[in-house]
């Protein structure tokens, strides 16, 4: 009782300093929390996507379409249970600053290999049913207050002109890292219409998904999918959902450095900032530790005073700042939802962060302990005179 | 036959009388600074015995405080012995020092080095935090020095509600609790006033005179040297009797 209780009653003898330097931690470990959340949001579409599934697209660019027919011949390789289609539509909802991804899919096939998007039978009926119908997540559809019915309207940027949708369902996700922040329409809608009225080369697709019996074979699969349009005038890549969504965060790996790096920076800084608060703390007190030792306390007893209330501090401000990460991450998310979908703070997050608090407090005291264990009693005692 | 006869007068001579319970042999203390020696004690002899009152004086700089410090076994001596109720303490491990001053050495200060984020009562139960007395036990020697020291009605008070009296005294009561052998005080008085001196002072005389402690005190207070019963002087580093 004795230790704990003189060590609390250490930590607060300046309120002021002690509460800034909680303040600085708490903001730190925030920060630090957030933009490992960030990280992780944007690994999450990779995450959350299946093994089961590969993805074929252009071997030169994802820019380059592929021609449908090959969905036939797709069908034909060992190992595929099911093939479907999607095209990105990149539209703009209203203003510019309402991003969110729009796809055109294959609906039946594309829903039957997604069962982790979860429509009612009613909603996938209309949907089915409907050549201009849609559907959409449920974070999206609350985002822009969208009810089923609603007619939604999207001003191209690839396929010029307004495209007005049908709102026929709003889908959930299976899973709490499922993305619900997407927006689906019919591939045939958008492929009739570029051959009708926009004069251009239809019966192309983005990518082909194509369901596989085993995932183990996503290898072999892969290999006799590309193989068979070797030498084509349009060769394929095909890779596992993962790899692909990989490939998406592959070209934002430097960003992802520049945050990560960032984000330790942030904690080296208030490390700095709390060993010299800690510094300067124990300097005060050197006629203190000298007294007790003088009293037969021992140098490591003085060094533990000095550990536990850095770490003391610094551990109440790691908790602190995991718990404020919660609403930090919330409203964040609120506003940035449909950029990054799977915006949740994640217990290795909180571990990292609380790991961190640990070792700004270890490292704060460190030398102070050392310095402070190792003053000689009678030059601590002249300090107080 | 002749070395028998010897070494029994020997050992009758020693049954007279009580060996002194601090006994300093050819000690001495240099400071080294570049390549200059600056003595501060030279090749001191004394003894102190059990139940004394002794008053170290000397001007300022003499080297008083030096060899307080070194009888208190928290400085090391350049050389010499300092043999305290028959342990050499010179020999000692600086682990092995500390938890001999912590049942030996009763420690009182000029500016009183309370802990101030601790109560009085706390500030005085402190060294008996390295002991394994039970709660009980504890309670009783703390209720009875801040008695002792009569501060019963201030033992939740922390030092910096106490003036500067009452601080000394919850001191002297710290440097009771845990029945040390010897007490050491470095100028005791010298931040007080003069009618708390003398309390001070009293209370010193009262621990010697009544609880048969052993006190070394630095002043350079003739009027608090008056209360001791023997007085040593220090000159420069050498003992001048
Ligand atoms: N660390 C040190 N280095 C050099 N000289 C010192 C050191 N500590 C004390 N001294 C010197 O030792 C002498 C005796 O000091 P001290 O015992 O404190 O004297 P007093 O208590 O009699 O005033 C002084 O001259 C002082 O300057
Ligand atoms: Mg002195």
């Amino acid at each position: 009782m004795f230790v704990p209780l003189l060590v609390l009653r250490n930590a607060f003898r300046h309120k002021l300093r002690t509460t800034l330097t909680i303040v600085g931690i708490v903001v730190a470990i925030v920060a630090f929390g957030m933009l490992r959340t960030i990280i992780d949001a944007w690994y999450a579409g990779a995450n959350a996507s299946s093994s089961a599934r590969l993805v074929t697209r252009s071997s030169v660019s994802l820019v380059f379409p592929l021609p449908l027919n090959y969905a036939q011949k797709i069908r034909q390789v060992d190992g595929v249970a099911n093939v479907a289609w999607a095209n990105w539509f990149g539209g703009i909802y209203v203003n510019e600053r309402n991003f969110f991804a729009q796809f055109a899919i294959r609906a039946p096939e594309y829903l039957e290999m997604y069962p982790e998007f979860v429509l009612s039978d009613d909603e996938r009926h209309a949907f089915l049913m409907d050549r201009t119908g849609a559907i959409a997540g449920r974070k999206l559809a609350q985002k822009y207050g969208w009810k089923v019915g609603d007619q939604i309207p999207l001003r191209g940027t690839i396929y010029p002109g307004t495209w007005t949708f049908n709102l026929r369902g709003i889908y959930d996700g299976a899973e709490e890292g499922t993305d619900t922040s997407t927006f689906f329409f019919h591939f045939d809608f958008l492929n009739e219409s570029i051959k009708k009225h926009l004069g251009g080369r239809g019966d192309q697709a983005g990518l082909f998904i194509e369901q596989l019996r085993r995932p183990e074979d996503a290898a072999a699969v892969s290999q006799a999918i590309d193989t068979m349009f070797h030498n084509s005038l349009a060769e394929t890549l095909t890779e596992t959902e993962k790899a692909f969504q990989l490939g998406f965060v592959a070209m934002s790996e430097a960003i992802l450095l520049a945050i990560q790096a960032v984000s330790f920076v942030v904690i080296v800084i208030i490390m700095a900032v709390m060993a010299n608060t800690m510094a300067m703390t124990a300097r005060e007190r050197y006629a203190e530790y000298a007294t007790m030792k003088a009293l037969g306390f021992s140098n490591g007893f003085v060094a533990l005073l000095i550990f536990a209330e850095s770490l003391g501090i610094a551990l109440f401000g790691g908790l602190l700042g995991v718990a404020l990460t919660f609403p930090a991450a919330e409203a964040f998310a609120k506003t940035v939802g449909s950029i990054l979908p799977a915006f949740k703070v994640s217990p290795q997050t909180m571990a990292m962060q609380m790991g961190a608090a640990l070792v700004i407090g270890v490292v704060a005291a460190a030398i102070p302990a050392w310095r402070a264990s190792r003053v000689r009693i009678v030059e601590g005692l002249r300090a107080i005179a | 036959m002749i070395v028998e006869v010897a070494a029994a007068g020997v050992a009758v001579d020693r049954s007279g009388v009580d060996p002194p319970l601090v006994a300093i042999r050819n000690l001495s203390k240099y400071y080294i600074r570049g390549d200059q020696v600056i003595p501060v004690l030279v090749d001191i002899d004394l003894d102190v015995n059990a139940g004394d009152f002794v008053a170290l004086m000397g001007p300022s700089g003499s080297g008083k405080s030096t060899l307080l410090n070194l009888i208190a076994g928290i400085d090391k001596p350049s050389s010499g012995e300092i043999s305290i109720a028959g342990v050499d303490i010179t020999q000692l491990s600086d682990a092995d020092l500390a938890l001999w001053r912590s049942t030996n050495v009763g420690f009182i200060f000029q500016f009183y080095n309370l802990m101030p984020v601790l109560t009085a009562y706390a500030n005085v139960e402190l060294p008996l935090q390295l002991t394994s007395l039970g709660r009980r036990e504890r309670r009783e020697r703390v209720e009875t020095a801040l008695a002792l020291v009569g501060l019963t009605d201030r033992a939740t008070h922390r030092p910096n509600e106490l003036s500067g009296g009452q601080q000394q005294r919850v001191a002297i009561a710290r440097a009771l609790i845990t029945d040390p052998t010897l007490i050491v005080a470095d100028e005791p008085t010298g931040d007080l006033d003069r009618a708390t001196a003398e309390e001070i002072l009293g209370l010193l005389e009262r621990l010697n005179r009544e609880l048969g402690k052993t006190i070394v005190m630095v002043t350079h207070d003739p009027k608090a040297a008056e209360k001791a019963h023997r007085l040593i002087h220090l000159e420069k580093g050498v003992l001048v009797h």
